[in-house]
């Protein structure tokens, strides 16, 4: 199970929704260390991957089920299985608009899973596929989803081995929602956990950030720019593993940097392990285009989301190679230090702006707002 | 990114920055207008490079921050009515009012969205014939063309269910307001590009020479907040006190001639409270008569609202430029981006709100 994916913003927040706001009551929790914000309903902010939907996670989900493969709160969780580890991980897919430029709904149900139980260092192997269908839906839309779901299932090198489907009443969802299980064995020695970067790590971010969000943003805002923005949804799992084969030792960490954007992976680290991040603004890699439309729109790239990048921890020793190796590679080509973990300051990211001042870089509270002017 | 780049230059910065530190002799108090230079200022570190005399205190210029309580308590009551389309620019959605924010009476089933322009709303109100599209009107100088741009559209296409609910405030009355008040500090200001671009510098001639204090239009870039200020230090170090244009990339002495038209034809001038501030004469827009028909509060009969502002948070203060974010008791601890109990806390242009994602690091350091 993979903590840090209970969405609220669709299903499981519908769910709640529909309970009359009661909420998660005394009387069945128990001791619950409620309140969980100051909110006794859903908001969209619980969904937003920031800080709101991690107060859920811990003071929740982690509370409620309680056990130390959920407590490492990473990408996907590792379970003994007789003499290997199994990595499992889960997420609900509700993206609006589901075809995007650079991918689609399908697509980013197969990727983001598998680059979940990527992270752990595990070759993933197979997914299960549920659709909850709201009626009305174009079946030639579904016969799209469902085979770039097979093409992207065939590139990620897993194979769909069961499913399920669920139909809506019309008005009761919207046009569609995926959910995918993905699990994976780990055949190294490796143990890879936000809570394992040390300071001196290096940070190394595999490629221009912000582009998934700002492509969903763009499309589904009727925004066009010069150049269109596309998503950057991919398998990370061939670049892993090029990482891990290249320096089997010393890589302390691996996290795909989806919502929340890079700031949230940094967070992550930051917590987790209890460092300090430092980042020099300027060194981490942005798309004119995507800079310039968050610009427009008054958002950080820090904070957009990805679907094809990922953050790597390495000891400073191996960082030159991870580097190499990375670039030599199509989807780490543009891959950057970006950061150092430090024993000072921990919890904190921290950036040195270009003018020589620093500025903590923090995780989104709710949802991202766009700016007034 | 062109035109953008270069004003984000750390050579030039730092070279206007040796400047600075060559003409100062002693300190000087200057205030930013807009939240948008706020935001610029302390994301980039720029407060911590200046010589130490040099004082940068935050201006009232966040529309979010300003927008009054019950104005945000009327909203809601608008958007929680039956039919009703409310639209509204993002930030707004997070501010609290006195019981629940946006976002709130949204998840318990008011229709409300997130608009980038308001001419958006307007196409709303064309699409749903049926339903009663209200756009929360809220800012300054800035964004009044692209409201009464609306408004005139909605007028001239006979769509009789688009309304605004208007909250729009202008700079020079408060600058002036901030001025006369016995507690002033401020000594020289950077005035709002954006806000000049549209309506130029004609209206703070007055000020200036009332007043005696420098003013310089300032861009929002690092480069051309440095700037601004060797300019307004300058000054103050010579004992002038004059209009000078930094962001003449941007604005002319007239502003924008027909933006200001259309400004005029559709809003006259009124009253405004701010919130945290009050009452401020004439430093307002209202809907002028002729366009009457479009304003919410008359249509939706919300009657006056009377509330009580957080009797904890000092935004007040701190949007006259009295204190600083992180002298607040509340700061960080009950008052958070995430408990806001006032809006500069909520408006990312909030001085509070980028004290706190910003400069957390070095408030820890200076509390150690």
């Amino acid at each position: 199970m993979k903590p840090s994916e209970f969405k609220t913003n669709g299903l499981t927040g519908e769910a709640a929704a529909t309970n009359k706001g009661a909420a998660l009551s005394e009387a069945s929790f128990g001791t619950c260390p409620l309140p969980i914000t100051a909110h006794d309903t859903v908001q969209l902010g619980h969904g937003s991957g920031g800080k709101m939907t991690n107060d859920l996670i811990s003071k929740l989900f982690v509370w409620a089920f309680d056990n130390p493969a959920l407590k490492r709160m990473d990408d996907s969780a590792v379970l003994p299985l007789g003499a290997s580890r199994l990595a499992i991980s889960t997420d609900s897919f509700i993206v609006d608009p589901i075809f995007f430029p650079g991918g689609d709904i399908g697509e980013l149900a197969v990727y983001g899973t598998v680059n979940d139980v990527a992270m752990s260092g595990a070759r993933p192997l197979y997914i299960s596929l549920a659709f909850i269908l709201e009626e009305g839906f174009p079946l030639a839309d579904l016969r799209r989803i469902v085979e770039s779901v097979r093409r992207a299932a065939d590139r990620s090198g897993v194979t769909v081995v069961t499913g399920d489907t669920k139909v809506l009443n019309r008005g009761k969802g919207d046009g569609v929602f995926i959910n995918t299980t993905g699990v994976g064995l780990i055949e190294r020695p490796v143990e890879l956990s936000s809570s394992n970067v040390r300071p001196g790590d290096r940070l190394i971010v595999s490629g221009s950030i912000g582009e998934h969000g700002m492509a969903i943003l763009s499309k589904r805002e009727g925004l066009e720019f010069e150049s269109p923005i596309v998503s950057d949804a991919a398998p990370l799992s061939e670049l892993v593993d090029a990482v891990l084969d290249a320096v089997p030792e010393g890589v302390h960490a691996l996290r795909d940097a989806t919502r929340g954007g890079v700031a949230a992976v940094l967070n992550e680290f930051a917590v987790a392990a209890r460092v300090g991040i430092r980042i020099e603004e300027g060194t981490v890699p942005v798309e004119p285009a995507v800079a310039g439309a968050c610009e427009f729109l008054g958002l950080d790239p820090l904070h957009v989301a990805n679907e094809g990048k990922m953050i790597v921890a390495v000891e400073d020793a191996h960082a030159a190679r991870v580097l190499e190796v990375m670039q030599a590679h199509a989807l780490g080509r543009d891959a950057a230090i970006i950061g150092t973990a430090t024993d000072t300051d921990a919890g904190m990211v921290i950036m040195r702006t270009r003018l020589g001042g620093t500025r903590v870089v923090d995780m989104l509270v709710g949802e991202q707002l766009p700016r007034i002017c | 990114m062109k035109y953008l780049d270069e004003f984000r230059d750390p050579v030039v910065a730092r070279r206007i920055l040796d400047e600075i530190n060559r003409v100062v002799t002693r300190p000087w108090v200057i205030m930013e207008i807009c939240g948008g230079q706020t935001h610029s200022i302390i994301r980039n570190g720029i407060d911590q490079i200046l010589p130490r005399g040099i004082e940068l205190v935050h201006g009232p210029g966040c529309p979010v921050c300003v927008t009054p309580l019950e104005l945000i308590d009327k909203a809601i009551n608008i958007a929680s009515r039956p039919g009703v389309i409310f639209t509204s620019f993002g930030d707004m959605l997070r501010v609290p009012g006195s019981e629940k924010d946006l976002f709130i009476a949204k998840s318990e089933g008011a229709d409300v969205r997130v608009v980038y322009s308001p001419l958006d709303a307007v196409k709303i109100a064309r699409e749903n014939p049926e339903r009663e599209v209200v756009f929360f009107a809220v800012g300054f100088e800035t964004t009044a063309p692209n409201n009464a741009m609306a408004v005139w559209q909605a007028y001239k296409e006979g769509l009789k269910n688009f309304s605004i609910l208007v909250s729009h405030v202008l700079v020079p009355p408060a600058m002036s307001a901030l001025l006369s008040s016995p507690r002033n500090r401020v000594q020289g200001y950077l005035a709002a590009g954006h806000v000049c671009a549209i309506m130029g510098w004609e209206e703070y001639e007055p000020i200036v020479e009332k007043y005696n204090v420098p003013i310089v239009v300032t861009g929002f870039e690092p480069v051309d907040i440095l700037e601004g200020i060797l300019m307004t230090v300058t000054q103050l170090e010579r004992g002038e006190a004059r209009i000078e244009n930094q962001y003449s990339r941007a604005v002319q002495r007239d502003g924008n001639p027909p933006a200001k038209k259309l400004i005029r034809e559709v809003f006259q001038v009124s009253d405004r409270k701010w919130r945290g501030i009050g009452s401020i004469p004439m430093s307002g827009f209202q809907l002028a008569e002729a366009f009457r028909a479009f304003d919410a509060e008359a249509r939706f009969n919300t009657g006056p609202i009377e509330v009580e502002e957080p009797a904890l948070c000092i935004s007040g203060e701190i949007l006259q430029g009295l204190r600083k974010p992180h002298e607040c008791p509340a700061f960080g601890r009950q008052c958070t981006p995430q408990t806001p109990l006032g809006a500069t806390m909520v408006s990312s242009e909030g001085a509070c709100a980028a004290y706190h994602a910003y400069h957390r690091k070095r408030l820890v350091d200076e509390t150690v």
